[in-house]
């Protein structure tokens, strides 16, 4: 069984999988009932300010929208940071870790955008011998109002200053967690990493709205007739997520700074996808919402066998697609595949068809008896059909050798060549 | 019936054909939906599961050709009403054959997920969900095109008539249909198991169905008996017959005759019209001899009203058996002996049938031969279900292969009566609408 252990910027966990600053993560009791379950680490829900806490609407916090079989595909919620009182957190924080010394533990904070807040927030959790501090500039509602969550983390230059007095005061590992409602995710991540940030962790959640109830025409989860946005996550948001993390990790001036990717990670080959794409960890918390804390286990014997079938390491894992994420630019103009449908895994459900036919390069053929077949000389290798295609590897995506004739185009399979080069480009014709 | 009804204090063990075998609580039990609605939940649940083919394979495999990836998208996404009426549109008694189709050899069986995973998409009975909800709802979602006056005859107001009718009306004519029996319905008031169509549905749906207004039922009114056919020509712009099968084919054994022999179809009948099925008489031994759904619903519900041994015999093997493969299935669990490749010889029995004595048959490319073995059943009762026959005969040039064909001089056909087609209710309610359709180019034209 693959050696699990991780270590992310210094802080130690049994495996790379940590729950990330969320309701699961909010109290003593979820967070040793995950701990118990199996989970590397915690990100303790957000702390604020000392003080009277915030506090939390009454009626629904959460909004879904769900695919197939009501299985949930995104959530989102307009729940703010812990609405329990400072010292409770500290002193069950303290607790959890002294019993649990093997987990990591970190703290995710927020307090106002001023010096002496995150200097007396920093001084007040010194003695919980937390591992870390994660700074939550991601947030997209309620406290951004208030000047803080994702207000801070859409300004870059308040990200660079916050993270700077975090490591002025504060000896402890510092992440900064990003929003993704940005139009350039590298903005903050540099600004981070100029503040001296020991890690990114990303994404927070998305500004969304779910769905509206076409009875009472308000947003959901409505609270009294009304709705807000909240912050949207879950599986749905998966792929935004990676391609924030990619930018990240192959980004001229953020390579190499270490990345707790989040987003959607529901089982471990998604989590093995964050890593591959530069994830030194990963942070998951729909997932558990929705299916309790037991899919870790899934999620570590999935990751060990896949590295062992592998016969890689967890580190060998991490960042090892960051070198094929590239511009559209320099993708090979002159890979030419075409798709491929397996007669006999076929159910004869016409989708692809239907896709194609409707919708695309009309390259499928229906024929008699409901046989499917590609037409080489139509399709465009798009992979719509693959797609919709309800049955796995039905369909594939089939590469012509190079020096055959694309019988679609009639041109001879050729080597590498791009954009930059090609000659309809008017900015290489220019020269 | 034969025998007295004597006190209530029979029992499987009663010797003869006797009523009460069982507690009056059991019959309720025994004869309760036999396969429950689904609810909401597993509506939609059931819904989720279909694909939206393109040009889909149960489109085709159905009779009636219902846009069933269509309504089941309909009620996964909350409009099981809209669902009715893309179910109606092509098949007005969509309710009745959600309940009664042999989906397992129609739609289900050329549901992609079949072939995918051996388990259809549940499609007869998001059907019903989704009629079941409309109905209740009240909702008749068809309004008659203003009056064209003219007037057709439909005779038979089982479901190729029905259906016949309810186009007919639909585009603004008048329809007087002529039934025979007592009630409307055909064979789903007076054929079919009696749990596959309970609470009186098919006479709620017949009441349904005549919301669209302009048709008129007469029953007691039987072709070549109280009416002509060219009385009916004479009288009305076009004739529709959907009479069905009204006869019983013979076994041709010697014995045959004997009191406690029985057409299958005759006792179905009498069946779900019986107000207390305790007061239905049934054998202790009884036997059924045929392959097809008459033969499956008479054993089943012998044994459903108390009946020690019932056993089906089949001239045939099992893939032969009209009755399909899931029908076959439900008799062996519901405790009906099966036998293939045995055909009766003698109905045996001094005054009344005691037994029945049957030769093992070899079913070959060459035909069905007659083997040397023979075996004798006990048997107090026998049911007749080796298929039904066209009792009425028209002119000459109507009948080809002992059913009726059309259209021929303002005569149209459709159901179990017409040639072409399976004996379905499902086939029958496709021939009435598309007669009916014809019907409607043919008085509208020039």
């Amino acid at each position: 069984m693959a050696n699990l252990s991780s270590d992310f910027i210094g802080i130690k966990s049994p495996n790379p999988f940590w729950l990330a600053s969320a309701p699961p993560t909010d109290k003593k009791y979820n967070v040793e009932r995950a701990f118990q379950a199996g989970w590397g680490g915690v990100v303790w829900k957000t702390l604020g300010a000392e003080g009277p806490p915030v506090v939390n609407v009454n009626g629904p916090r959460y909004g879904a929208v769900w695919g197939a079989d009501r299985r949930l595909l995104g959530l989102n919620n307009i729940e703010l940071i812990t609405d329990r009182p400072l010292e409770v957190n500290l002193r069950e924080i303290k607790e959890v870790k002294r019993k649990w010394r093997d987990r990591a533990m970190v703290i995710s904070l927020m307090v106002p955008c001023d010096e002496d807040s995150w200097k007396d927030i920093l001084h007040r959790i010194e003695d919980t011998e937390a591992d870390g501090v994660e700074l939550n500039f991601g947030c997209p509602h309620g406290m951004a109002e208030r000047g803080m969550g994702s207000a801070v983390g859409q300004v870059p230059e308040y990200i660079e200053m916050v993270t700077a007095w975090v490591k002025k005061h504060s000896r402890m590992p510092c992440i900064v967690k990003l929003t993704p409602n940005i139009t350039n995710i590298l903005g903050p991540a540099e600004a981070a990493k100029r503040g001296g940030a020991d890690a990114v962790s990303l994404i927070n959640t998305i500004n969304s709205i779910t769905s509206v109830n076409l009875d009472s025409f308000s947003p959901e989860p409505m609270i009294d007739g009304k709705g807000t946005h909240g912050g949207y996550c879950g599986p749905a948001v998966k792929p935004i997520a990676m391609n924030m993390v990619a930018e990240i990790a192959r980004g001229a001036d953020t390579r190499g700074l270490p990345i707790s990717g989040i987003g959607g990670i529901t089982t471990w080959r998604d989590a093995a996808e964050f890593m591959a794409l530069g994830a030194g960890n990963v942070q998951v918390c729909t997932a558990a919402m929705t299916y309790g804390f037991k899919i870790v286990e899934e999620m570590i014997s999935g990751l060990s066998q896949y590295l062992d079938d592998k016969q890689i390491s967890l580190n060998d894992l991490i960042g090892r697609a960051v070198p094929n994420v590239t511009d559209w630019q320099y993708l090979n103009l002159n890979y030419v595949a075409k798709a491929q449908i397996d007669q006999d895994l076929c159910i004869k459900c016409g989708r692809c068809y239907a896709a194609c036919e409707d919708t695309s390069h009309q390259a499928i053929a229906m024929k008699p008896g409901r046989v499917f077949e590609v037409m080489d000389d139509e399709c465009v290798a798009c992979n719509l059909c693959v797609n919709v295609c309800p049955v796995e590897e039905c369909i594939t995506m089939v590469p012509m050798a190079k020096g055959s004739i694309d019988p679609r185009t009639g041109v001879k399979v050729g080597d590498y060549a791009n954009w930059t080069t090609h000659p309809n480009n008017p900015g290489f014709a220019a020269e | 019936m034969e025998k007295d009804i004597g006190p209530m204090t029979n029992s499987p063990l009663t010797p003869g054909i006797a009523p009460a075998r069982l507690p009056a609580a059991t019959y309720a039990a025994n004869f309760a939906d036999h396969t429950p609605p689904l609810d909401r939940h597993e509506a939609r649940v059931a819904a989720d599961r279909c694909y939206f083919c393109h040009d889909a394979p149960c489109i085709t495999a159905c009779p009636t050709a219902i846009d069933i990836p269509l309504f089941i998208r309909q009620i996964a996404t909350g409009t099981p009403e809209a669902a009715a009426t893309t179910i109606w549109s092509q098949n007005i008694l969509g309710g009745m054959c959600a309940r009664v189709c042999p989906t397992e050899t129609l739609c289900e069986a050329a549901c992609v997920r079949e072939a995918a995973e051996g388990k259809p998409v549940e499609i007869g009975l998001l059907q019903r969900h989704a009629t079941d909800v409309a109905m209740a709802r009240g909702l008749h979602p068809f309004t008659r095109a203003a009056p064209t006056g003219k007037r057709v005859a439909v005779v038979g107001a089982g479901p190729a008539g029905l259906a016949c009718a309810h186009r007919l009306a639909l585009y603004g004519h008048d329809v007087v249909v002529l039934e025979r029996r007592p009630k409307a319905g055909g064979l789903n008031e007076y054929g079919i198991a009696s749990y596959k169509t309970t609470g009186g549905f098919a006479q709620a749906e017949v009441e349904w169905l005549l919301q669209i207004g302009g048709i008129e039922i007469r029953c007691g009114v039987e072709l070549g008996r109280d009416v002509t056919l060219d009385q009916l020509r004479s009288d009305y712009a076009a004739v529709f017959l959907g009479i069905g099968l009204a006869g019983v084919n013979a076994l041709r054994a010697a014995g045959e005759d004997l009191p406690g022999v029985r057409d299958a179809v005759d006792f179905i009948a009498e069946l779900r019209q019986i107000p207390d099925l305790a007061t239905l008489p049934v054998g202790r031994d009884v036997v059924v001899i045929g392959g097809g759904m008459t033969a499956v619903d008479a054993a089943v519900q012998s044994k459903l009203l108390g009946a020690e041994n019932v056993t089906i015999v089949y001239r045939r093997g099992p893939e032969r058996m009209s009755a399909s493969r899931y029908e076959q299935d439900h008799a062996v669990q519901a405790g009906v002996r099966i036998i293939h490749n045995a055909a009766p010889l003698r109905v045996l029995g001094e005054g009344r049938v005691s037994a029945v004595e049957f030769g093992y048959t070899s079913d070959g490319p060459a035909g069905m031969t007659l083997l040397p073995e023979t075996f004798t059943l006990k048997a107090d009762q026998v049911f007749k279900a080796i298929g039904q026959t066209l009792t009425y005969a028209p002119e000459a040039a109507m009948v080809q292969s002992g059913k009726l064909v059309g259209p021929m001089r303002n005569v149209w056909v459709g159901g179990d009566c017409a040639a072409g087609g399976e004996d379905l209710t499902v086939t029958a309610v496709a021939e009435g609408r598309d007669a009916a359709e014809a019907i409607h180019v043919a008085l509208t034209a020039g």
